[in-house]
């Protein structure tokens, strides 16, 4: 993993991370911001961890199956404030990639994640999530485990959490194998990272039966996944940018801008009582998506019985 | 997603045909017997699906029924376009169906008890989830809520909408947060995962019920099998991600054949609300 790198300083003034900021006409398509997001050199959840908070304890294994590499999870401090940590790890060597799956977690990692959550909950610490993965693994002992059920049971153990959460998308945000990890007060994406109901090639497949380079570019702009476009919808509250060319040019400095998010938003969420805390989450999702709702007269009605 | 496995399934009972061919025996049935018999083959127990109007037939006393909600639609929240674009597909749907979108929720009862109801209709763009399906449900959820009423989702769904984006998986966690709350306050759900449940609805409100019960030989699953098979290489296994195989690996509460549903459901709900000590009750 990344060590610890504070010797050199910070070189550059921190750009204040943004509320939706247009458009440079530079600004990359969306399929390659799904590059730049998939990018091995991009800085993972173990990187953030190294840069941003101090004596990390890793807490391992479900206390059910087993311990699930694709996710990492412990107690940390971010300045002075014990926090708790959960996160999807791709990896970056060939072997520490195969041991975490891609970053693919099992159901046992959303168990491990989940625990963590309730520790969280029980002694106060605000949690903090890194969301990195192109979804949950898709395999025969994962369904066995069930994946579904270990993914729903987080999404409604996160609601209830009486704790800050702070929800960091820095790669990939694949489907509900992300979400699991994402039912946050506040949602951060950094600028090349995205979030998405289906991978693009996923979507390609089933839509033009071929995913082809050319569908693949196409899937990534219908889905409106990159990080404005999820500004826009009201998925993600704020983007954290990121040094030029993207994260993995200067791992550093994208922490250091990510790290001042994330302790601006806690600070905020800090102040509020546990019942304020669950009330914002559930009015935050409770939302989503409505504002494009319409009011449309249906003639038939169900009068069958 | 969502889309695919309408194609894909087979199972429906084709409205034109006299005859139907059962899927699970092969044999050749009279339509209008296998629907007497709520679309259950009678010689080897296949269970066909069933629209939305049979289903209310068959589960809810009669005359019970008050749909809530019907008007919720949705835009075009994305600008979404493939081969057409989203609202003419969502059109089509609405014209085939009569509704304005997958999922149909309301008040009825059964066995005489009051539940609030949900139903998803696969025959709308594959029952998938978009954010009207998650805003009827939590709406559904909070009524229940406020009027102190157990909820019953029969679910049947590709999963979340992919003409929806984000969007659509977000509202995993809006309905998730809605039955968090029912939770809290001690009010019975029960989740009966119907043919299909797969995708974003199985890895959220299908599997958080206080009972999760499937009908027989539903496929019920986070992937698609296509899915697995290609990113694996696994050999999947006889039966995989049918009710029977979630029962075996202790995934579901119970496998209800449908001829048992209304009266197993009419009994859990008995069961659940009448047994809560008064102390108990808010
Ligand atoms: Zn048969």
């Amino acid at each position: 993993m990344a060590a610890k790198a504070r010797n050199h300083k910070e070189r550059h003034a921190d750009p204040v991370s943004h509320r939706g900021a247009a458009q440079s006409p530079a600004a990359p398509s969306a399929i390659e911001r799904v590059r730049l997001a998939r990018n091995p050199a991009r800085p993972q959840t173990l990187d953030y961890v190294n840069y941003l908070f101090k004596d990390f304890f890793e807490i391992h294994g479900d206390r059910r199956y087993g311990d699930d590499g694709a996710i990492v999870a412990g107690l940390a401090h971010l300045g002075r404030t014990p926090v708790a940590i959960v996160g999807q790890q791709r990896g970056r060597s060939t072997a520490e990639r195969i041991r975490r799956n891609f970053g693919k977690p099992h159901p046992e990692g959303y168990r491990k994640a989940a625990r963590v959550y309730e520790l969280a909950d029980r002694f106060g610490l605000p949690l903090i999530t890194f969301i990195d993965t192109q979804g949950a693994e898709p395999g025969v002992g994962a369904e066995e485990r069930g994946q579904a059920e270990a993914i729903a049971h987080n999404l409604e153990a996160m609601v209830r959490l009486g704790v800050p959460v702070v929800a960091c998308v820095i790669g990939e945000g694949g489907s509900g194998g992300a979400l699991a990890l994402g039912v946050a007060n506040t949602v951060l994406i950094q600028e090349n990272a995205c979030y998405s109901v289906i991978t693009p090639e996923g979507c390609a497949a089933i839509l033009w039966r071929e995913a082809t380079e050319e569908n693949v570019t196409r899937a990534a702009e219908v889905l409106k996944l990159s990080a404005p476009d999820l500004l826009a919808l009201g998925v993600v509250d704020e983007i954290v940018t990121e040094p030029e060319g993207g994260a993995h040019t200067a791992p550093e400095q994208a922490a250091h801008t990510l790290g001042n998010a994330i302790r601006r938003h806690l600070e905020r969420l800090m102040k509020l009582a546990p019942a304020e805390l669950r009330r914002a989450r559930e009015r935050k999702f409770a939302a989503m998506g409505s504002a494009f709702l319409v009011s449309r007269r249906v003639e038939n009605g169900e009068s069958i019985s | 997603m969502a889309e695919r496995a309408t194609k894909e399934q087979t199972g429906q009972a084709p409205a034109e045909d006299i005859w139907v061919k059962c899927p699970g025996c092969r044999e050749i049935a009279f339509r209008k017997e296998v629907e007497r018999n709520l679309n259950v083959c009678g010689k080897c127990g296949h269970h066909f699906r069933v629209t939305v109007a049979q289903r209310l037939a068959i589960t809810v006393d009669r005359g019970s029924w008050r749909e809530m909600f019907a008007e919720l639609a949705i835009g075009d929240p994305l600008g979404f376009v493939d081969s057409r674009p989203y609202p003419i597909r969502l059109e089509q749907a609405r014209k085939q169906s009569g509704r304005n979108d997958a999922a149909v929720t309301g008040l009825a009862a059964i066995g005489e008890r009051p539940v609030a109801l949900g139903l998803m209709d696969f025959e709308f763009m594959g029952g998938s989830m978009g954010v009207v399906v998650g805003e009827k449900l939590a709406r559904l959820f909070e009524h229940a809520l406020k009027r102190r009423l157990p909820v019953v989702v029969f679910s049947a769904s590709g999963g979340a909408r992919m003409q929806e984006g984000a969007l659509s998986l977000m509202q995993m966690a809006k309905v998730s947060s809605a039955i968090a709350r029912l939770r809290d306050a001690r009010l019975p759900y029960i989740s009966v995962l119907c043919d299909p449940t797969t995708g974003g609805v199985a890895a959220s409100f299908a599997m958080l019920g206080d009972l999760n019960i499937a009908e027989p030989g539903a496929l019920i699953g986070f992937a698609g099998r296509r899915v697995i098979e290609q990113t694996t290489n696994q050999q999947l296994p006889e039966g995989f991600q049918r009710a029977e195989f979630l029962l075996a690996h202790g995934m579901l509460d119970a496998i209800v054949p449908r001829p048992q549903m209304r009266d197993t459901l009419a009994r859990l709900l008995a069961d659940l609300i009448a047994r809560r000590p008064r102390a108990l009750r808010r």
